[in-house]
């Protein structure tokens, strides 16, 4: 019977205009949230399916000695695709050249997952291949085509057998960011590696087995696997391999994750304000029903029945809305996902009508059950029963619930607190900064002051000032609430429009169209002068070289390591490869120091210091004052670390794992590496360095910056959809805030029209109410999105970003002008009103 | 005049017994009602009247439990009003009493009908709309089910309210100063209307107005002066 009267209910406010605002709300949350649940569920699947086309399968086992048959023959059998290869380091001979290359065979069906690129001649465009080279012919990258003097079509020697050279290999997607420690590649069909002769008992060489299919049966065949991985057997994974791109994946789940929340919060606001004027506009009747019968609990079962119906419905709709939003995601994604993303699934839609419903509740409820208060008497003194308790209260309540929410998921507890809590701190200050100002502005001597001003000019504008100002400090408490909410409103449209402009640049620039596209790498120190004159010469520029020194990792405060000392597969292997350690004077400017400092200027002496990129420090378990031993030939050297560093890695510059002071490392043996940006068509200058320093290598990394630019570049496309949603809940917020005191605004400028103000001075006096109201929430508002998007930049998204000065302008002539033109639209609907009409209606 | 007639008319369904009613104004104690005792008999009808600030609005919204005396009882219908919790009170005026105000306290969000239907379907009851419809009928506005409040003038409005007070079939009606808010035609119209309603529906009404012509139709006049029944 409850739910039969509250939807009847729920019916006739609708109708009425009361519940507009509060379902706009909801339905803008629950959008928000819903596509982006359905964007981090979906695309993220679809990003790692991406990424596995970097491993070349779904699965990779490498192993450095033969796969067993049972595990080779158990990936068919479990009805997945199955590639094969072999990798190992050998010599290639062509005429009288010679080189040393990195050699994978491979089955034709290689790989499994995305496409090896090949071109018909260096510098030539390229295409992607079917499949590897056929029997006979090899593929080989570009420096050892300029190494070797072997253009396509030459023939080249490996081992006893002799091979076609049949394409230049341009891209090779499973090679990650190692690719220093690589010789030049050669690819061949796996079947001629026998006539070769080169794999005899004790030669070097990695087996790998590849495997590719549904989710499930890779899950199961992986789990099935690795129970059965003998000693130099591992399983592959993603997060080894292109740190770049995962760097810009992540930093968009948190752009998508924060835009979300922000929506999610804004429409809390806008469901609080809306809830307290339809908790307004209710009173009567509720005292009227209160009268006709109806008990405190009867009451509130209905009004709660009636907003959990709204609640429902509207939560539906958002739904519907984030399932069309997210096609539109998907869609704007089409290109960089290639292949078709997974179905949607059903649990974002249940996050997001959850949300919905906690946000209804956490933000709602609080201020509808004050209705279930109101005394019976107000039907007979209107003046009893006003509803209290303080907005802090209710955004308490509701932050409360959504902070709740958010631990619950799991999400990211980080962003969530930072958001929650900056946001409970911006509604506290906002309110008390306004609620000070305007008690100053229009109090004590400024008060005497303008009234002074004002009494020496007569006329409309002189009063018309001087009760604005009296209105200001008589509804300071209500004023400074209002103020607060379209700062609150405000704060959020300056953060959507002008830092998510500078974050979204900052991002971009972070893998800016001009990176670096080539290493230089194995420059030894006597050459480097002279490679630098060659640079210059040929209009290159001037990189940065870094002197790279070769180490294993022996020990960790004295005690030896080895790999088994690792839990992790990612630790495992960086302890079994060497180290690239370089020295520095200066803190490289793509590096900041995330815990520790940098070194002590030119310490005297060796000072035993080393600084180390946070990530691996924590992959590694090592803390600031930690002792490393590394061995670089036959030496060694002991150094304890003094800073963590956070590295860029999508800025495609060179980065070092552990960098030392040049005292330390100087004396060992080191090359030298840089990175630069070759333009097309410079490629020839390049040819004359490796023909002249026949030792260096230079690797093309174009193909990899494009592949990180294209993600950064769509992502932002999707983020942008997102976006829509939090600007559409940040103006529901302004509307209801303006909408909050419109009734009591009418009433008194009818009451005033009544004592025989003219419409010039009732305008006037409003005019001047919310204009200084509008400047005070522009100024507030400006502040709150300038600190955020410092908060957020620095800590969320490690970007530096400077605060725009348009921002300083933009901020309170944007908050002029909303109030400005709500005082013109007060005014016309006010003025449009006979004041018995107005006056008859609120009675 | 049969006997069981009789028997209602002297029933008493109202008794106030010692009413007192003091607020706190500044520091000073402001007597607003003091020792009122008042019985009305089943199908009465009684005039409260007296002038501004006598403390008529003040009796009558105690009389009907919205508000609550510093001293004495009020029992209607034998229930001590102010032994009950606040609750069981919107309970009993849910079943016993029908109201009608000055300012007609119309659901603005509610159409004629709709404003006639709730206490029915706060009551829980499955006919509403019928009895609703049928009730407005009655007071000439079949024409109007549809209409919003802002869309009725004053008499239309009130005589909205005068159908949902009856529309429950309360034993007592409590009337303030029901046509207050009217002009003299409609406000005729109006009162001619409740008395009719009064009398077809046998109700006990107590209403409170400072209009003599319209109190001396009631049976029985109260004057109240400076919180005391003067008369």
């Amino acid at each position: 019977m409850i739910l039969r009267q509250a939807w009847r209910m729920l019916a006739r406010d609708w109708r009425a205009g009361e519940l507009g605002v509060l379902a706009a709300a909801l339905a803008v949350a629950v959008a928000s949230v819903t596509s982006v649940a359905f964007f981090a569920d979906r695309v993220s699947r679809a990003l790692v399916r991406d990424a596995h086309q970097l491993l070349g399968a779904d699965l990779v086992l490498v192993s450095d000695h033969p796969w067993s048959p049972a595990i080779a023959e158990e990936i068919p059998r479990r009805g997945l695709a199955a590639a094969r290869a072999m990798s190992f380091v050998s010599m290639v001979f062509a005429g009288e050249s010679s080189h040393l290359a990195g050699v994978k065979a491979v089955s034709e069906n290689y790989p499994l997952r995305g496409r090896l690129r090949i071109a018909p001649a260096p510098g030539a465009p390229d295409a992607p291949a079917e499949g590897g080279p056929r029997r006979g012919t090899v593929w080989i990258e570009e420096r050892l085509v300029s190494a070797l003097d072997a253009p396509v079509g030459s023939r080249l020697r490996l081992g006893e057998a002799t091979f076609e050279v049949a394409a230049v290999l341009t891209l090779e997607p499973e090679r990650g960011a190692n690719f220093f420690n690589i010789a030049p590649r050669l690819f061949m069909h796996i079947e001629d590696v026998a006539s070769t002769g080169l794999i005899r008992t004790g030669s070097r060489v990695w087996y790998t087995l590849y495997a590719a299919g549904p989710r499930a049966q890779v899950d199961a065949f992986e789990a099935w696997a690795r129970q059965r991985l003998e000693r130099g057997q591992r399983v592959d994974n993603l997060e080894s391999g292109r740190p770049e791109v995962r760097a810009a994946i992540e930093r968009a789940e948190r752009f998508l994750g924060l835009t979300a929340l922000l929506a999610a919060i804004l429409a809390g606001v806008a469901i609080s304000l809306a809830t307290r004027r339809f908790v307004e506009r209710h009173l009567d009747g509720c005292a009227v029903m209160r009268c006709l019968g109806a008990t405190q609990r009867r009451l509130l079962a209905l009004y709660g029945t009636e907003f959990v119906l709204l609640g429902a419905i509207a939560a539906a709709v958002g739904c519907l809305a984030g399932v069309a939003a997210q096609g539109a995601i998907a869609a704007a994604l089409a290109e960089m996902l290639r292949a078709e993303l997974p179905p949607p699934a059903a649990l974002p839609a249940v996050q997001g009508f959850l949300v919905g419903l906690v946000l209804l509740l956490g933000f709602a409820l609080p201020p509808l059950v004050q209705l279930k208060n109101v005394p019976a008497l107000r039907v007979m003194r209107r003046e009893a029963g006003r509803p209290k308790g303080g907005a802090l209260a209710v955004y308490g309540a509701g932050l409360a619930a959504l902070a709740g929410l958010l631990f619950w998921q799991a999400g990211d507890a980080k962003l969530g607190a930072i958001v929650v809590l900056g946001f409970g701190a911006a509604v506290a200050a906002f309110t008390a900064i306004a609620w000070a100002l305007l008690r100053l502005l229009a109090s004590g001597a400024v008060a005497r002051r303008v009234a002074a001003l004002a009494a020496m000019r007569s006329g409309p504008a002189a009063s018309a000032l001087r009760y604005g100002l009296a209105n200001l400090r008589r509804h300071a408490r209500a004023n400074a609430a209002q103020v607060a909410s379209l700062a609150l409103g405000l704060t959020v449209l300056l953060l959507l429009t002008f830092t998510r402009n500078d974050l979204v640049d900052a991002w971009r620039r972070s893998a800016p169209p001009d990176a670096p596209n080539r290493f230089v790498i194995g420059v030894q120190p006597d050459q480097l002068e002279a490679v630098k004159r060659h640079f210059a010469e040929h209009g290159i520029g001037a990189p940065e070289f870094y002197p790279m020194v070769r180490g294993r990792l022996v020990a960790v405060n004295g005690r030896p390591v080895s790999e088994s000392d690792f839990e992790g597969e990612r630790a495992r292997r960086l302890v079994e490869r060497e180290f690239n350690l370089s020295y520095v004077e200066r803190l490289p400017s793509h590096n900041a120091i995330a815990a520790g400092r940098w070194f002590a200027p030119s310490s005297p002496g060796h000072p035993r210091e080393l600084s180390v990129e946070e990530g691996i420090a924590k992959t590694l378990g090592w803390q600031l004052g930690d002792e490393l031993t590394f061995r670089v030939g036959a030496d060694a050297f002991s150094a304890r670390i003094t800073s963590l560093r956070r590295l860029r890695w999508d800025s495609m510059k060179v980065n070092f794992f552990v960098i030392a002071p040049p005292a330390l490392l100087a004396e060992f043996p080191a090359s030298h590496i840089a990175a630069f940006r070759i333009e097309p068509g410079g490629e020839k200058a390049l040819d004359a360095l490796v023909a002249r320093f026949p030792n260096v290598t230079v690797v093309d990394v174009a193909a990899a910056v494009r592949q990180a630019q294209a993600v950064v570049d769509q992502v932002i496309v999707a983020v942008q959809v997102v976006f829509l949603f939090a600007l559409g809940a940040g103006l529901l917020v302004l509307y209801s805030a303006l909408a909050a005191t419109e009734d009591e605004r009418r009433r008194e400028a009818a009451l005033m029209r009544v004592c025989g103000a003219s419409r010039a001075q009732v305008t006037g006096i409003q005019r001047v109410e919310f204009l200084a109201m509008g400047l005070l929430a522009g100024l507030l508002a400006t502040g709150g999105a300038a600190a955020i998007g410092q908060l957020l930049a620095r800590r969320v998204f490690e970007l530096d970003l400077p605060p725009s000065p348009w921002l300083l302008v933009a901020g309170p002539l944007a908050g002029l002008a909303l109030l400005a033109f709500n005082a013109w639209i007060s005014a016309r609907k006010v003025l449009a009103a006979a004041p018995a009409a107005t006056l008859r209606d609120s009675v | 005049m049969d006997a069981t007639q009789t028997i209602a008319k002297t029933r008493t369904l109202l008794r106030a017994r010692g009413i007192g009613k003091t607020v706190k104004s500044g520091a000073e104690d402001l007597v607003i009602l003091r020792d009122i005792s008042l019985d009305v008999s089943a199908g009465e009808a009684v005039a409260i009247v007296g002038a501004s600030g006598s403390g008529k609005s003040t009796l009558l919204a105690i009389l009907a439990g919205l508000d609550t005396p510093t001293a004495g009882t009020v029992e209607l219908d034998g229930a001590d009003l102010f032994a009950l919790d606040e609750d069981a009170r919107a309970v009993l005026r849910g079943r016993a009493i029908g109201f009608v105000f000055q300012s007609f306290q119309l659901l603005p969000a509610l159409t004629a009908l709709e404003n006639v239907m709730l206490p029915l379907e706060l009551a829980g009851r499955g006919d509403a709309e019928r009895e609703a419809r049928a009730m407005l009928a009655r007071v000439g506005l079949a024409a109007r089910l549809g209409h919003y409040p802002k869309h009725l003038s004053g008499g239309e409005q009130q005589r909205v309210a005068l159908a949902r007070a009856f529309v429950v079939r309360p034993k007592l009606l409590l009337a303030d100063e029901p046509t207050g808010s009217l002009d003299t035609e409609s406000g005729a119209t109006v009162i001619e209307l409740l008395f009719e309603l009064n009398r077809g529906y046998g109700t006990t009404l107590v209403m409170v107005t400072h209009d003599e012509a319209l109190a001396s139709r009631c049976a029985r006049i109260v004057r109240l002066a400076a919180g005391r029944i003067v008369g």
